[in-house]
């Protein structure tokens, strides 16, 4: 039970050591929400701005509730903007 | 105050400088910049002009906040009929030129006729000489620069010139200044050169004098702090720059790639903000050496970069393995993701290039992206590009093919006609990714709808400066809205539209407004100017403005019919990502775009509107 996760910007140190290309595969426990997983990576909560779960935006709210699943790609940026 | 007053016009035909006063009723109108010499424009010249004819005129133009302490204030354009897209063409530059156009006491420089022999424009203050440029032409901007930095003998000059895309006719033809700051989009440079003007140089130490120098300094420092308080101003995008975006759009599904065949790019991460600060292994050293700022900025977004001196691209090269300007997101995702290239240093080179020679390296690589498409599918072949396998992800195909364009040599003289005439020329039309001829930027459409309507709609051909809903569909500001629903698009891109146009009118940075609202603008530009310059006065004009450019396209012949994208974003779902099974829902978004606007179901500004506006 495992997912992508992704840290991008300035967050890619909260990444396992030997992570690649600011990704690694990491196990799931059960019924882990995004919240729960974003807290035991120990990525501070200040920090986290911009999340995807496969692409799609989660509000804080449905951080709180959306239960991560095998295979899932989660990817999360500080504030960032381009142009 | 804060407008010099002044404007110098320059007839090219006769070779005459002239001095005369700034209309000032325009100028409480349109405010600077953007909107004032687009009126400039609209009432000196007829919007059917050919727009190389000396007939079409060229305006150098700052804002009433260019050159002051407000922040970003580094900010000018060229304003012009536009050859690649025959619409009004306003292309908008930053580094140090404009600010020091302000400084030696003009607003704007007009530029009509065109010369009999190649010149440049020498300023000094009130002092203006046209010279012959003989020596120059054939010359590129970094050695034109060069050149008359060291004519003058005096370091603090600015120069903003063409390259060789400029005087050959490149569609896209960038001016630029100040080295690696361009003027990029529609091709204003080619239209310089059709004019024969190699250069503009200025040193300006009259000064910028504003109406309430107490409430500058107060509304200045107020929005200084915003702006280093802020994540994204303060430290996202001084720390990243705009490059930061790769990997977001990517992982958005809105990446368009291969000529929009996809909407994701496997080698998105090797082009991205992340790869440039990885150290190398041949050298020890990164791709990004540091960033950089334009005149007052305290964002300093800009990337300096170092290419890696054995890659093969510069071996042997010593003009291109100093420091110069790096990769922007667009830059790196039109001439990487566009074309199926992911080599960081290939990408980082042909970007040299483009400043080098001056060239818009969005329009350039999208049309690459093109011929690529049409080597794939069989609609040209060898014959055509001279030798060259043009296959999708060869970086040596890709590099050969930047630099015949911008030599104007072989194939490249047709990729410098820009993506749609040389789709329509070898039959597949459909493959061509621009609206009104111009060439569509980094956010795919059918992955955040509202960007199809901004392009559709945009009034200088596609374009995500003219309307900037990635703020809002992806990245939250100022509010989150879903990038894949099209309810509610409508009055977002009217919204962005017109208050970039404000902004891009009173000589500051769009990038502020990551930041910055017209709350906190628009009260520099009261300071700085006469008559009280309210909230809704700075969005009026904006929206003023851009009634005057739909004016203009229309007057020129555009209709509601070219309110449109390419047949592929509207036809070919998505293949990947959130966006799968997607394509553009255009048609739902634009007759509410039409009404919100006040404008007539064909498109065209009914007379009330027009009244309500004062146009």
């Amino acid at each position: 039970m495992q997912i992508t996760f992704k840290l991008f910007a300035g967050l890619s140190q909260y990444l396992p050591s030997g992570s690649v290309r600011n990704s690694a595969s990491i196990d799931l426990e059960p019924d882990e929400t995004v919240h729960q997983f974003i807290h035991r990576q120990k990525v501070p909560s200040t920090e986290v701005h911009l999340v995807l779960v496969n692409g799609k935006y989660l509000s804080d709210a449905e951080r709180m509730d959306y239960v991560l699943e095998a295979g899932d790609t989660l990817a999360i940026w500080p504030p960032v903007a381009g142009g | 105050m804060s407008w010099t007053g002044k404007i110098l016009r320059i007839d090219l035909s006769a070779g005459t400088c002239t001095s005369e006063p700034l209309n000032m009723q325009w100028a409480n109108d349109y405010m600077g910049q953007r909107g004032l010499a687009t009126k400039y424009l609209v009432e000196e010249t007829d919007p059917t002009v050919d727009p190389f004819s000396p007939d079409n005129k060229m305006i150098f133009a700052t804002g009433p906040l260019t050159g002051t302490i407000a922040p970003t204030s580094g900010r000018w354009s060229v304003v012009c009929k536009g050859p690649l897209t025959g619409a009004i063409a306003c292309s908008n530059s930053g580094g140090f030129f404009g600010a020091e156009l302000k400084n030696a006491g003009w607003d704007m420089v007009i530029f009509e006729g065109k010369s009999a022999s190649p010149v440049y424009l020498d300023m000094t203050n009130d002092q203006a000489e046209l010279k012959d440029a003989s020596d120059l032409w054939g010359k590129s901007v970094w050695e034109t620069e060069t050149a008359l930095r060291e004519r003058r003998g005096d370091p603090d000059v600015r120069v903003a010139s063409i390259g060789l895309a400029g005087e050959s006719g490149v569609l896209y033809a960038a001016v630029v200044n100040d080295m690696d700051r361009a003027a990029g989009r529609s091709g204003v440079g080619a239209v310089m050169g059709s004019k024969n003007l190699k250069a503009v140089v200025v040193r300006g130490t009259v000064g910028v004098k504003v109406n309430d120098p107490m409430a500058m300094m107060k509304t200045s420092n107020a929005a200084k702090e915003i702006l280093a308080e802020n994540a994204v101003t303060g430290e996202g995008l001084p720390t990243h720059g705009t490059q930061i975006l790769m990997n977001v759009i990517n992982e958005v599904g809105a990446l368009p790639t291969r000529n929009g065949q996809d909407v994701q790019f496997d080698g998105a991460h090797d082009i991205g903000a992340e790869a440039m600060a990885e150290v190398r292994e041949s050298d020890g050293q990164s791709n990004l050496v540091s960033n950089h700022a334009c005149f007052g900025c305290p964002i300093s977004c800009a990337r300096r970069s170092k290419i890696d001196p054995t890659h093969f691209t510069v071996k042997d090269k010593p003009q291109y393995q100093g420091v110069s300007g790096g990769l922007e997101y667009e830059a790196a995702w039109a001439l990487g993701a566009a074309n199926g290239v992911n080599d960081l240093e290939a990408l980082t080179y042909a970007n040299f290039v483009c400043n080098e020679q001056g060239m818009d390296p969005i329009s350039l690589g999208v049309t690459i992206g093109a011929a690529m498409d049409l080597y794939h599918a069989g609609a040209i072949s060898q014959e055509d590009t001279g030798g060259v396998a043009l296959e999708f992800g060869s970086t040596e195909a890709f590099v050969a093919m930047v630099e015949a364009t911008a030599r104007g040599e072989g194939f490249g003289k047709e990729l410098g006609q820009g993506s749609r005439r040389l789709c329509e020329k070898y039959g597949h039309p459909d493959f061509s990714m621009t609206v009104k001829s111009q060439e569509i930027a980094a956010y795919d459409p059918r992955g955040i709808q509202g960007m199809g309507l901004a392009y559709a709609t945009s009034n200088r051909g596609a374009c995500h400066l003219r309307g900037y809903t990635v703020a809002s569909e992806v990245l939250g500001i100022p509010e989150k809205t879903d990038p894949l629903a099209t309810e509610g698009k409508a009055g977002l891109v009217k919204a962005f539209q017109d208050a970039t146009a404000a902004v891009d009118s009173s000589g500051t940075c769009v990038f502020t407004t990551f930041a910055l609202s017209g709350e906190d603008i628009a009260p520099m530009v009261d300071a700085a100017c006469e008559g009280d310059w309210s909230v809704e006065r700075f969005v009026e004009v904006g929206e003023r403005i851009w009634n005057m450019e739909r004016q203009y396209n229309i007057a020129a012949g555009f209709t509601g019919a070219d309110d449109t994208l390419p047949e592929r974003l509207l036809k070919d779902a998505a293949k990947t990502g959130p966006a799968e099974g997607s394509v553009n829902r255009l048609n739902e978004m634009l007759p509410e775009y039409y009404e919100s606007r006040g404008w007539s179901a064909s498109g065209e500004p009914t007379a009330e509107t027009l009244g309500r506006l004062g146009l």
